[in-house]
């Protein structure tokens, strides 16, 4: 508690507090506008890193994730359509209820119910971290293969209906991850000396995230515009404070487990949310007409997950989103490992990083509540201001990483890729995950044959190995047998919604 | 021959609506209302919705004109109004004018200035007033 509260300090000094308060406008700004989101913000702004401290740096790139999802709930309800890839279950009821003139209620609920759920969830985090670090520190390299392992595999085969195109996309990115002589080996450099020392993870992600994103857009510029629905302050009555709280919980409940899992961050807990509350509501009638239910319970889901994804990365160094992926990478260019010993090691850090959640939320509630007309205005921007904006910060950070020409052209040549994968509906969640966590895998397996001089079976010698093996083998088996009886049938609506969810993932990301 | 009014869902389209339809009535001429967009913004306040377009056909028809209302995708407003009164060798286009800050006239270009420039006819601008509003 003491921690909690010197980490408040160091949190509110004046520095670290404007960074949060820019970080939450920005999150905000990038979760209205649909094709830009919090990962890609982080990415392009990785190069602040050089200049600022990593306290206020993190604690800005975590006011941009919470407020990403604040602000992917604004354009699914006013526009039908989903700034985020977590906000496309919040479309269904919420567009709904604008569209019978209850806008603004839909905005209170979802705006209030992401701090009810972010507060718990950053409760939870600061309750769990210190024991969760404990447990982890006393496993492994065969473990720590084996969870890597698992969340590659989860995040590829979860998300999306299509998992031959999550393997895909997983393999490109272990490929890209090879690049380099790292392990005293030259391998995939094509004997040009600067891709000896691998491609660096932010060119890839700058370029997969931003230049693909802009290209796509490039392609489709001319669109009819969407028809928005005017709104005013946002406000609930006594009815809809009463109809909100419940699914507020349960979907805190649904979405901090989910987002700590390795499986692919706030769709599925929304999704799980949404029909939980459509299954418990006392007003059935309402529902698929704009229930207020169904906006409340999955935006409280996915502020609990955003909460959730910090304690693997924080704890194991483990990313199970994009934004948590490019987090970690910031988190690395400080020369910091997250990890178990990360408590240890920059206590100051970590727990001013936690009391940031509390203060981004606050804030956030505060910004959002009043301002959402103000937001919804980001939406007459015409993107081709916006996306050269994008593409100049872009060529920026991938200059900066090591102020070498030949980054910009491989950020080129990974944004065609970017823009390839949109085109052929290639999920980018797994790619990044897998350029990554490639190299660590790597090093793991090595360790672990190493101590054990090169003896295979040693991967399976710990118990949570063998349980984390066994778990995947579960998931496998019963996804292969779901995939089979579901043969013939038409695709039911968790996939479709997966789907979509996987669509908006991989152009609004 | 026809009368090309340059519209949108604001007090300036409105008045040069108000004011193509009476000058159509007057000659007995048919009304082309054009409502384009650029269409690389989300969200074009400018872009009128179908119930607002549909009201606008409603009204046309109750004043007993040959009307005929389009709204596309282009790549320039000012040109596609400009174009369409070409093709349908137009005499006259009605466009609504409006008040602009010296850096509005520094940032942003005028629809209304290029079509009066480039226009191949007379070009009627107009100023709203009561009487348009309340059209």
């Amino acid at each position: 508690m003491d921690l909690l509260m010197e980490g408040f300090a160091n949190a509110l000094t004046p520095e670290n507090l404007m960074y949060a308060v820019i970080g939450v406008l920005l999150g905000t700004a990038v979760g209205v506008l649909p094709g830009i989101g919090p990962a890609m913000t982080v990415a392009l702004l990785l190069p602040i890193t050089y200049n600022v401290d990593p306290a206020g740096a993190l604690i800005m790139f975590a006011g941009i994730y919470y407020g990403g999802m604040y602000g992917g709930s604004t354009t699914s309800i006013l526009l039908n359509t989903p700034g985020e890839s977590s906000s496309v279950v919040t479309a269904l009821e919420g567009n709904k209820m604008a569209k019978g003139g209850r806008a603004a209620q839909a905005l209170a609920t979802a705006a209030i119910g992401s701090f009810v759920a972010g507060t718990i969830g950053s409760v939870l985090l600061v309750v769990l971290m210190p024991n969760i670090a404990d447990l982890v520190v006393k496993l492994g390299a065969p473990s720590y293969f084996a969870i890597m392992l698992f969340a590659l595999f989860t995040v590829t085969a979860v998300l999306g209906s299509s998992k031959v195109r999550g393997f895909i996309s997983l393999f490109l990115g272990l490929t890209i991850a090879l690049v380099g002589s790292q392990t005293g080996q030259a391998r995939l450099t094509f004997g040009r000396p600067e891709l000896a020392d691998g491609i660096d993870v932010v060119v890839v992600a700058v370029a997969i995230f931003a230049i693909g994103e802009a290209l796509w857009v490039a392609a489709h510029l001319r669109r009819r515009p969407l028809e928005i629905i005017p709104v005013g302050q946002p406000w609930m009555s006594r009815a809809d404070w009463g109809r909100s709280w419940k699914p507020w919980l349960r979907g805190t409940a649904y979405g901090f487990p989910f987002g700590a899992l390795p499986a692919g961050g706030a769709e599925v807990p929304t999704f799980l949310s949404y029909i939980t509350e459509r299954r418990l509501t006392k007003h059935p009638e309402e529902f698929g007409k704009g229930a207020i239910e169904g906006v409340a319970g999955p935006e409280a889901a996915n502020n609990a997950s955003a909460a959730g994804t910090l304690v693997p990365l924080l704890a194991i160094g483990l990313p199970t989103t994009a934004t948590a992926a490019v987090m970690l990478l910031a988190i690395q260019s400080y020369g910091i490992q997250p990890g178990p010993q990360l408590m240890d090691t920059e206590p100051e850090l970590v727990w001013a990083l936690l009391a940031s959640l509390f203060i981004a939320n606050v804030l956030l509630l505060v910004l959002n509540l009043p301002m959402a007309p103000i937001w919804a205005k980001l939406l007459r921007i015409p993107r081709p201001y916006l996306y050269a904006g994008i593409l100049f910060f872009a060529a920026l950070g991938a200059y900066s990483v090591n102020f070498q020409p030949f980054d910009l052209g491989i950020l080129l040549v990974l944004g065609l890729l970017g823009f390839a994968m949109r085109r052929f509906g290639l999920p980018v969640l797994p790619l990044i995950i897998g350029v990554i966590l490639g190299p660590r895998l790597e090093e793991q397996l090595t360790t672990a044959l190493a101590i054990s001089q090169g003896d295979i079976s040693t991967l399976w010698s710990e118990p949570v190995a063998v349980l984390v093996y066994v778990l995947m083998a579960v998931i496998a088996v019963v996804m292969a047998v779901a995939g089979w009886r579901r043969r013939g049938h038409d695709t039911d609506e968790i996939d479709r919604v997966l789907d979509r969810a996987a669509a908006t993932d991989a152009d609004d990301i | 021959m026809t009368i090309v009014v340059g519209y949108s869902p604001d007090r300036y389209g409105r008045a040069a609506l108000a004011h193509g339809a009476a000058e159509a009535t007057l000659r007995g001429e048919h009304l082309l209302v054009v409502n384009d967009t650029r269409g690389d913004a989300l969200v074009d306040d400018r872009f009128a919705h179908e119930d607002e377009i549909a009201q606008v056909r409603a009204r046309l028809a109750t004043l007993g004109l040959d009307a005929e209302v389009r709204q596309e995708v282009v790549r320039d407003v000012a040109e596609s109004v400009v174009r369409a009164a070409a093709e349908a060798a137009a005499s006259l286009i009605v466009v609504g004018v409006r008040h602009r800050s010296p850096v509005g006239k520094a940032l942003l270009g005028s629809v209304a200035q290029r079509v009066i420039l480039d226009a191949p006819c007379p070009v009627l601008a107009v100023k709203p007033n009561e009487e348009s509003d309340a059209v």
